[in-house]
């Protein structure tokens, strides 16, 4: 019964189970795994994690391939309406508890009453939201996607078994292409059915229709009489995001088998690393802005506890807090956003779906948009280390090498550009993207933000010995890369980035950790130096990698990069980003150029540290080529048509921009007319080259002509700059000495001395005076008058006493007796004198 | 007659006990004073029980067995108070009376 | 038998307010050696109410949770017209749980830990009074009532302090008793008030203390005179909150008492307050309420960011901890003072889980003190080498209390500074300058958004400090720095789970209170 229930469909409602697994993990980890290790050592408790994160990934990889077909027969009319209404989950009404289940039923209703019966009932009640099932099911036997295979593979394998059965340009189906599609597809009497639903449902909308993503919600919790919901959202972003993740995160939990051996706390890595999956999944697939600032923060708490995973050394931990409180000042910013966005979609709602409805209706309020939107954005900035919070990124890599590739290169700093992506249509109105130009009305902030901080990451890159910190830097530009692609429009091209940047990235990471496990755990490139020798498949990987993030034309970095470019020099609303695009290409000029300087100091001439460095094992190079290999071959996934044999050439429709197709959203998202594509740009991406060469000559003439080293010797503006980049722009000094320590010291000691003296003062000078005027009283009224009285008699009484005691009260038994017999005598003579 | 010269002799044995209680510092000597005052009492119990006797009385030996009854508590007595007496020279290392002022107020 | 009203003998609040002091009455009666004996008894006297409250959570209709239920009106003291009047409803239930759950866990906390110079019976006997005075307070539906629970609860922790305190105790007990007790006059003047000038529809005196009937005609007061009357209770209550400026009595009488004694205080105590105001001081006077309104939202403000700030300059684990209490209270008198549905569900959210996480600080920092004998934060480290479950703990604590989503804090703080964003009479002008109240409370949105930072700020530089790290030389090797007991671990889990399941699950409170608060703002006209 619950097995037939088992589908992709069902699967995709039920995506919240993929970050509850990591979760279980967590639990797991948490209670047990101290026992686990000390009976069946370490290798037990990685095999708990990669076992949950390897379910996982397999879960996200069947997610991916569900939504693949999702797009490639979308639900329609009835369909399409169940599934909308699932992700606008109205509020203040009672349904939708049960998750999945019951939105099924409700789709189920739906179904019925239109004229999808046929498809209902032969895939036995799934309803019309069932209905691409049958075709999807025999799809996929026909393309024979090999489970277990690696993500991008999937993707493509799934993508080629596309394009031959039929179908559908980029940029959304059409009418008459997705009536044609469905008999391809192979199932009887689909056709006619799809038509006619369409015809009733969509026909009056035009020739573009959205692939609704899927949706299930239950209630969170209820103020007055407003029902909030937590839910899960499945459409082609999330469900990549899912795929890279869980990808990166298992990746990472092999390879820390080997990394972290012997770590006196593997258990507690091993937890953290399950939270901290679980945490950026449940990041990925909220469906709405409360749930993703309990991700995002959430996914802050893992990077806390793993930046000091080393805590007893004290730069560890500063490090750590540094990220999290630069991060937490980002949040407020993410918060008053949340909260703006929340009232500005007029029906107080956190669901992203409401939020960007609104912002793309035309009675959007500009103004309130643009703050809500600068306020995220002021979160993206500080968790996707932009400028000019980026500070704390840096320092993040005083955690265990593969956490900075999994957290602080591949996912979590990515989280701010999901954000982004995410609430686009926010962005996009909120800051008018779409009216192009360098300087918007309300200025691009995104862009201009994403701009500077690519050009000051790259800067920084330049004079870092550390090889973490020249690929942290990286990593900031890179970000910038993003973030500045999401800037001027080029959706698409900033998350087919973040996708490929994952991969070498984490590689590039991996890569360095493997170094440094070689080099006897330093990360200073001048003790390392000809490792090529020694490390051969580190060395290969690296290179790879480093070809494939300087935008080396076939490497997937290249054509990620460029989209980005090709989409800054279209610009938007007819008017280029042309600072934009001149900043890209120096930027991707000056990348090339830092990683020629980082690639030669550490593989090429001779070894300059102590030991002997040795290639590391399987455990750790298999997840280094996985990945080399993933960072090539994502290449394929967005091919531009024009490469292909422009727009119109069959194999441009079956193979040209797959990753737009089926990752970029249709569904409430801004339209063709607003958010135009940009097209393949042949003279910025042969600009992009060039700039990636010339980067790459100018950085070996620097160094093979030595005057690397006398740079911060030189006077003048080259040693000016040199010093100015060394300090870091003398940003952490301002956050750091002036801000930080300004509040801690000064600002905090002040307050608390008003408190003690002035408060408190008050309150004790109210306690003295008290005391004082009732002393006065006590003094002269009380003690003086109305005491003295009663002391008086006190006084009689006690004198008297006292005289009785000298006289009567020796202590001598005898006197008493003497006393005694003489009352005695005295009562016997009044008895015989008076009594007769 | 008769009972009067025993009650007079009852009554001198008396004041002989009380005079020696009141003034004697020796402790000893206190506690033979009393012996004293009860054996003038015992005097007059027999002269009472005497004189009543004669008369005939039911109760003609009650007088007697109340003086019995004095020289068992008057043995038991003198044994408790020489312990004290013991006691007190043991610890104060005299038995003068004069100097036990514990009481004093 | 009906749980919606019913006798005093049969009402089974009668019964969760009544059995401590029927316990003490036992313990008075069993000598003082008996020292286990009277743990014993006082945890099974507590764990009887808390049967008690099963019982009431059984007969309780949660779909009805805006009206009273198990109300009990009958005679008490009737030349002054007041009258034993109890009851339950969404608002109390909580806080009424939260007391029923503390208490136990102190008395096992307090198993092997009675503080110096001993005493069980006493402790125990105190504990056990303060219980029906927090019960008391809680269901009194009658304002002299819930003055004289309100007062009960006074002494027995002054006693507390001052006996069981640390070494400033007398300063520290003195102050908090003195500055409460001046408090509560302003207070009964206040209730007095009330009582000789509210009038009904038309237009006779009710004179009745009667907390149902006067927030049925509080309104009828005219404005100027609500406003006055408003201005006792804000003081009254304000104090044990306690509100900026009158906080001052807080750091010492948390600093000084037993771990137990601020656990209760910080648990329990602080909330009376709040819940005064929540309970008391709103329905019955509305206009007041408006038009204090922004003054409540601006010292929230103030002593959000002015208690992190505080805790910054902190050099003592337990003081730091205090200060914070401060702050978080903050959050709850922002989400009180918007007068609105989200502010006031949260402020009670942010009760609790203040009562959850700072009791729980409470108990670390006592452990704490324990075995180093100290809580200066300069000679702590290397909690998490010495004692590593307990350093554990700690962390997970300190992320709860800087309101990290997905535990309990996050619910008290992000609503509150949600419904900053629109306060319920947002046109109306305010004292400053004349603005708007929405441009007012948008500004404290801003700060109190801004606190969260300070708070993670002090909260994780305390943990760097004391938990990061090596321990120093002088606690490296001492036998007494053990890990987490048994006793400690029963008294905290139940402590620890619910700031996990009250943070995932928020609606386990927002649902019981929602419908009451609405009720409650039926005042306010909307």
């Amino acid at each position: 019964m619950l097995l037939a229930e088992i589908n992709l469909e069902n699967l995709m409602r039920w995506a919240f189970v993929v970050p509850l697994i990591m979760a279980c993990s967590f639990l797991f980890h948490l209670l047990f795994s101290k026992k686990l290790q000390k009976r069946f050592g370490e290798k037990a408790v990685s095999a708990v994690g990669v076992f949950a994160i390897g379910v996982c990934f397999v879960l996200s990889l069947a997610i991916g391939v569900g939504w693949i077909q999702r797009v490639n027969s979308p639900p329609t009319g009835a369909a399409f309406t169940a599934a909308e209404e699932a992700c606008k989950a109205p509020y203040g009404e009672a349904g939708a508890e049960g998750h999945g289940t019951e939105t099924g039923g409700a789709t189920e209703g739906h179904g019925g009453e239109t004229k999808t019966e046929a498809p209902g009932a032969s895939t036995e009640g799934h309803g019309g939201e069932t209905k691409p099932e049958a075709p999807a099911a025999g799809h996929e036997g026909a393309a024979g996607i090999a489970p277990g295979e690696s993500a991008s593979a999937a993707l493509l394998t799934q993508a080629e078994g596309e394009g031959h059965t039929s179908e559908a340009p980029a940029g959304g189906e059409t009418k008459t292409e997705a009536k044609t599609e469905a008999p391809a597809a192979g199932g009887e009497g689909h056709g006619a059915e799809g038509a006619a639903a369409e015809g009733e449902g969509h026909g009056a909308e035009g020739e573009h229709h959205e692939v609704a993503p899927v949706c299930s919600s239950v209630t969170w919790f209820e103020i007055g009489g407003m029902k909030f919901e937590a839910g899960t959202v499945v459409d082609g972003l999330s469900a990549m995001m899912l795929v890279t993740v869980t990808l990166i995160s298992l990746l990472v939990h092999i390879y820390s088998i080997e990394y972290l051996h012997g770590d006196v706390r593997f258990t507690h890595y091993y937890a953290f690393l399950s939270l901290f999956s679980a945490s950026m999944l449940f990041y990925v697939l909220s469906s709405n802005t409360l749930q993703m600032l309990t991700g995002w923060e959430l996914v802050g708490v893992c990077s806390f506890a793993l930046i000091g995973h080393w805590w007893e050394e004290k730069k560890n931990t500063d490090a750590a807090l540094k990220a999290f409180l630069t991060n937490r000042v980002g949040d407020t910013g993410l918060i008053i956003g949340v909260i703006i966005t929340f009232f500005a979609a007029g029906a107080k709602s956190f669901n992203v779906f409401h939020i960007n409805e609104y912002a793309l209706s035309n009675g959007a309020d500009k103004g309130l948009l643009f703050l809500g939107a600068l306020c995220l954005f002021f979160g993206v900035t500080s968790k996707s280390g932009q400028f000019p919070l980026h500070t704390w990124l840096p320092d993040a890599m005083a955690g265990p090498t593969p956490v900075s590739a999994l957290i602080h290169a591949a996912t979590m700093v990515v989280a701010g550009v999901y954000l982004v992506a995410r609430m686009f249509p926010t962005f996009f109105v909120g800051m008018q993207i779409g009216v192009g130009g360098n300087w918007a009305p309300v200025g691009n902030y995104v862009a201009i933000i994403g701009a500077t901080t690519a050009l000051i990451g790259a800067g920084l890159a330049f004079v870092q010995y550390d090889l973490k910190k020249v690929l942290a830097y990286s990593t900031v530009s890179q970000l910038g890369y993003m973030i500045l692609g999401l800037g001027v429009g080029a959706w698409t091209g900033a998350i087919f980035h973040l996708f490929t940047h994952a991969m070498f990235k984490a590689c590039l990471f991996l890569g360095a950790g493997s170094c440094s496990h070689a080099a006897h755990h330093t990360f200073d490139m001048r003790e390392m130096g000809g490792l090529k020798k020694y490390m051969p498949i580190t060395q290969k990987t690296f290179l790879a990698c480093t070809f494939a993030l300087s935008g080396l034309p076939l490497m997937s970095g290249f054509w990620s990069k460029d989209e980005i470019l090709a989409g800054a020099a279209q610009g938007q609303g007819g008017k280029p980003y042309m600072v934009m695009l001149v900043i890209g290409l120096v930027v991707g000029g000056m990348t090339a150029s830092y990683m020629t300087r980082a690639y030669r100091m550490t593989f090429l001439d001779d070894y300059r540290g102590h030991g002997h460095p040795h290639e590391s094992p399987k455990v750790m190079t298999v997840p280094l080529m996985i990945l080399t290999v993933l960072a090539f071959f994502a290449t394929f996934l967005n091919i531009p048509k024009l490469l292909l044999g422009g727009e119109t050439s069959s194999l441009a429709k079956s193979f040209g921009v797959r990753f737009e197709h089926y990752v970029q959203p249709t569904f409430i998202f801004p339209g063709e007319e607003l958010l135009k594509p940009a097209p393949f740009n042949v003279i910025v991406a042969g600009l992009s080259m060039a700039a990636a060469l010339g980067g790459y000559l100018i950085m070996r003439q620097y160094m093979t002509a030595g005057i690397a080293k006398g740079a911060a010797a030189k006077p003048g503006i080259a040693r000016g700059i040199y010093s100015f980049l060394e300090n870091k722009y003398y940003l952490d000094a301002l956050y750091e000495n002036v801000i930080r320590d300004g509040v801690k010291g000064p600002i905090a000691r002040a307050s608390y001395w008003v408190n003690m003296n002035i408060i408190d003062g008050m309150v004790n000078a109210v306690g003295v005076s008290a005391r004082k005027v009732g002393e006065v009283t006590y003094k002269y009224v009380d003690q003086g008058g109305i005491d003295g009285l009663v002391n008086g008699t006190g006084a009689v009484s006690n004198e008297g006493g006292q005289l009785l005691r000298r006289v009567f009260a020796t202590g001598k038994v005898q006197q008493y007796g003497a006393w005694l017999f003489g009352g005695a005598v005295v009562f016997a003579a009044l008895i015989v004198l008076f009594v007769k | 007659m008769l009972a009067n010269q025993f009650l007079l002799l009852g009554a001198v044995l008396f004041c002989i006990g009380v005079y020696g209680v009141l003034a004697r510092r020796n402790g000893v000597a206190v506690l033979m004073s009393i012996e004293l005052i009860l054996n003038s009492v015992n005097i007059n119990f027999l002269a009472f029980n005497a004189m009543w006797a004669r008369n005939g009385s039911p109760a003609h030996i009650s007088g007697a067995v109340f003086a019995l009854f004095v020289i068992t508590v008057a043995a038991a007595e003198v044994g408790v108070g020489l312990a004290l007496v013991l006691m007190l020279y043991r610890t104060r290392k005299s038995i003068d009376v004069d100097k036990i002022d514990a009481l004093k107020g | 038998m009906n749980f919606t009203s019913g006798q005093f003998w049969t009402s089974p609040i009668t019964y969760a307010v009544f059995l401590p002091l029927v316990g003490v009455l036992v313990m008075l009666l069993v000598p003082r050696a008996q020292e286990d004996l009277h743990k014993g008894l006082a945890l099974v006297t507590s764990l009887l109410a808390v049967a008690m409250g099963v019982y009431i959570h059984t007969q309780f209709d949660y779909s009805n949770a805006k009206s009273l239920q198990g109300v009990v009106d009958t005679e008490w003291i009737e030349f002054i017209h007041s009258r034993w009047i109890v009851g339950l409803d969404g608002i109390a239930l909580p806080m009424f749980y939260l007391t029923l759950l503390v208490v136990p866990l102190c008395i096992i906390y307090s198993w092997n830990h009675i503080p110096h110079p001993g005493n069980a019976k006493a402790f125990m006997i105190l504990l056990l009074v303060l219980e029906t005075g927090m019960l008391g307070s809680f269901v009194a539906q009658d304002l002299i009532l819930f003055f004289v629970f309100f007062e009960v609860v006074l002494l027995p922790m002054y006693f507390m302090i001052g006996v069981w305190g640390g070494e400033n105790r007398q300063y520290a007990s003195i102050k908090f008793f003195l500055y409460t007790l001046f408090g509560s006059a302003l207070m009964i003047i206040s209730f007095l008030a009330l009582y000789f000038l509210t009038k009904d529809a038309d237009g006779n005196l009710i004179s009745s203390f009667d907390m149902r009937l006067l927030s049925a005609n509080g309104r009828h007061i005219a404005e100027g005179t609500q406003v006055l009357i408003f201005g006792g209770l804000f003081v009254g209550f304000g104090i044990k909150v306690p509100i900026f400026p009158f906080h001052t009595w807080l750091p010492d009488a948390h600093t000084q008492a037993p771990t137990v004694g601020s656990v209760i205080l910080a648990a329990v105590l602080l909330k009376l307050g709040t819940y005064g105001f929540i309970r008391i001081a709103l329905p019955i006077l509305p206009d007041a309420a408006r038009a204090w309104s922004p003054v409540i939202g601006l010292v929230a403000a103030i002593g959000i960011i002015y208690g992190a700030l505080c805790c910054l300059a902190q050099t003592d684990m337990k003081r730091l901890i205090a200060f914070s209490s401060v702050a978080h209270m903050g959050y709850v008198m922002l989400g009180i003072a918007t007068l609105t549905d989200f502010g006031i569900n949260a402020a009670i959210f942010g009760m609790v889980a203040h009562g959850f996480i700072t009791g729980m600080l409470f108990f670390v920092a006592g452990s704490a003190k324990e075995r180093y004998h100290t809580l200066e934060i300069k000679r702590l480290g290397g909690l998490l080498i010495s004692a590593p479950r307990m350093g554990w703990i700690l962390g997970f604590t300190s992320m709860a209390s800087l309101g990290l989503p997905g535990l309990a804090g996050f619910w008290g703080e992000f609503p509150a500074i949600l419904s900053a964003y629109s306060p319920a009479s947002p046109d109306r002008a305010t004292l400053f300058f004349g603005w708007s109240q929405v441009a007012v409370f948008r500004g404290f949105m801003v700060v109190a958004a801004i606190g969260t930072v300070f708070a993670a700020g002090y909260l994780l530089w305390l943990y760097q400090r004391v938990a990061f790290g090596t321990p120093s030389e002088e606690f490296a090797d001492d036998p007494h720095i053990h890990d987490v007991n048994g006793f400690e671990w029963a008294a905290w889990l139940p402590l620890l789970v619910g700031i996990v399941v009250l943070g995932v699950y928020p609606n386990l409170i927002f649902h019981i209170t929602s419908p009451a608060v609405s009720q409650a703002l039926a005042a306010f006209g909307k």
